[in-house]
């Protein structure tokens, strides 16, 4: 009986270290959404994007990994910008399905690019992280260390959003668009920032994750559906739901896997994804109107 | 001050003004007036650039506007509370404030503002982490004019200020109007309460389908046949 309960404790206490992750994941697609209205169904090939920058300044070119880090932040966050001003910005006033599929075939084109560029064989970086023992519970570090790193990315955003005046400006121009260039604000170099934010995030998510799986052109698939999950859960654009969504998604997850088997959690959060979207097509905290 | 000379504009293919001539001096407030439909709105948009000027000129203090894109007009001095307040309604009134004041030159007199702000309008500061979605028409209005008030302008354009909301109020929001055209603020203000406006402007324009009809003191527009008539059912 005893050691029944220590794995349920452990696979609660991992649900939360992925709830950290998938709220930092779920933050910039829902920050993006939330500000600029288009969802960038490509985000998490940008996460992908930004593991390769890791292996490859680490592993090919020896740089040491606290600059390997920033730098991939740095790439990743261009990479958004640029993302914004080439594809975005040309179709910000078409159909939302166009958009979408805009977004789309920026998936599949980094998809190819990465496959063409770096190889279809799995990467990594070669760093195994110990393994922590608390009590009877066996953590891994690397995803302590995720969600200790995620949680303080996600409490920087949020001081920026509340005290800066860009980011106050960022959660105005979600609420009323057409009216900020009254306040002398240029919609575009918003969005701008915005989409170089968003990729920034998930520069920093790729440093995390790459430290607990294998690279490949494809990994994106891995993550993508989760996030875009997540931030429907939530309420798509509302990143209070999206941070508490994740952590509720990781639960069942991860005690769903503890029950039945590692595979089962994913099949019992997607049915209770279904469920919600049943019950509370806007998301279980509403959308943003 | 801002000076309209034979301005033209309009939506896509629906002219909406026609030759419109107009000037604001310093230290004057300016009324606008006229029925629903009649421009008073877009006058006021073209002026802020956010719908373009197809024939004519505009300009502040001698420098054109016509080429200025609309996010650099508040620079100039021009400082617009739009139709309807367009508060955003899930910020705090603070945060509110805080974004009329986003221009760098106004973040360095926030703090001074904002009192200023808080003394012309005690409520505001009452309610100041409070959702501006949340607010009474009344104390909605006076926070968009704090809000514009923020970015320290020398001219405020008023788009029909008492629009919606209750006689009481009405009196209190012209009581406010009078107390910045005394504190030396220049005003350009848009209404349909002819009466009340006419009260607190030292000249006012009639604009009807997007001409200007006639203009001048506004005694003198008070007294005329064609306003007391047409508009103010005498």
């Amino acid at each position: 009986m005893q050691i029944f309960d220590v794995f349920l404790l452990e696979a609660i206490v991992n649900g939360i270290l992925l709830g950290g992750i998938l709220a930092l994941l779920a933050l910039g697609l829902n920050l993006i959404f939330g500000v600029i209205d288009v969802v960038w169904i490509c985000y998490a090939e940008l996460i992908m994007i930004g593991m390769y920058a890791v292996y490859y300044l680490h592993n090919v070119y020896a740089w040491p990994l606290w600059l390997a880090f920033p730098a991939c932040i740095a790439v990743v966050a261009v990479l958004g910008a640029v993302m914004h001003q080439l594809v975005i910005k040309p179709v910000l006033s078409a159909e939302p399905i166009n958009q979408l599929l805009v977004t789309g075939g920026v998936l599949f084109l980094l998809q190819g690019v990465a496959t063409l560029a770096f190889g279809v064989e799995f990467k990594n970086l070669g760093i195994s992280l110990p393994t922590l023992q608390v009590g009877e519970m066996y953590l891994s570090f690397a995803r302590l260390i995720a969600f200790v790193v995620a949680l303080a990315g996600m409490i920087a955003v949020y001081v920026f959003l509340k005290r800066t005046y860009l980011g106050t400006a960022i959660r105005a121009i979600s609420q009323d668009r057409s009216i900020m260039p009254l306040m002398g604000v240029n919609p575009n170099r918003i969005f701008l920032f915005t989409s170089a934010l968003g990729g920034g995030l998930a520069g920093l998510a790729g440093c995390l994750l790459v430290l607990q799986y294998d690279i490949h052109p494809a990994i994106g698939l891995t993550f993508g559906p989760i996030i875009f999950l997540v931030c429907v859960l939530g309420g798509l654009g509302n990143m209070i739901g999206g941070f508490v969504a994740a952590f509720i998604f990781a639960q069942f997850i991860s005690v769903g896997g503890y029950f039945f088997h590692l595979e089962w959690g994913y099949v019992i959060a997607f049915l209770f994804f279904i469920a919600v979207m049943f019950w509370r097509p806007q998301g279980l905290f509403g959308a943003r109107s | 001050m801002l000076a309209l000379r034979n301005v033209s504009a309009g939506y896509g293919s629906f002219q909406a003004l026609f030759d419109v001539s107009l000037d604001v001096n310093a230290g004057e407030t300016v009324a606008v007036i006229g029925p629903n439909g009649a421009g008073k709105t877009t006058l006021l948009r073209v002026i802020s650039r956010l719908i373009d000027v197809t024939a004519g000129e505009l300009s502040m203090e001698g420098k054109s506007l016509g080429q200025v894109p609309a996010y650099e007009v508040i620079g100039h001095g021009i400082a617009h509370v739009p139709e309807n307040r367009r508060l955003f309604p899930r910020l705090s009134v603070e945060d509110n404030l805080r974004m009329g004041a986003f221009l760098p030159a106004a973040r360095e007199k926030y703090a001074e503002r904002l009192a200023r702000v808080y003394d012309l309008f005690p409520r505001m500061q009452e309610r100041r982490s409070q959702p501006a979605g949340t607010l009474s028409g009344g104390e909605q209005q006076m926070c968009a004019i704090g809000r514009a008030l923020m970015s320290g302008p020398k001219l405020l354009l008023l788009d029909e200020p008492s629009a919606g909301l209750a006689p009481v109020v009405v009196q209190s929001i012209f009581e406010v109007v009078k107390t910045m055209s005394a504190e030396g603020y220049t005003v350009l203000i848009v209404e349909q309460n002819i009466r009340q406006v006419l009260k607190v402007a030292d000249r006012a324009y009639l604009l009807e389908t997007g001409r200007i009809k006639s203009s001048g003191p506004s005694e003198e527009l008070l007294g005329s046949d064609e306003i007391k008539r047409a508009y103010l059912g005498l």
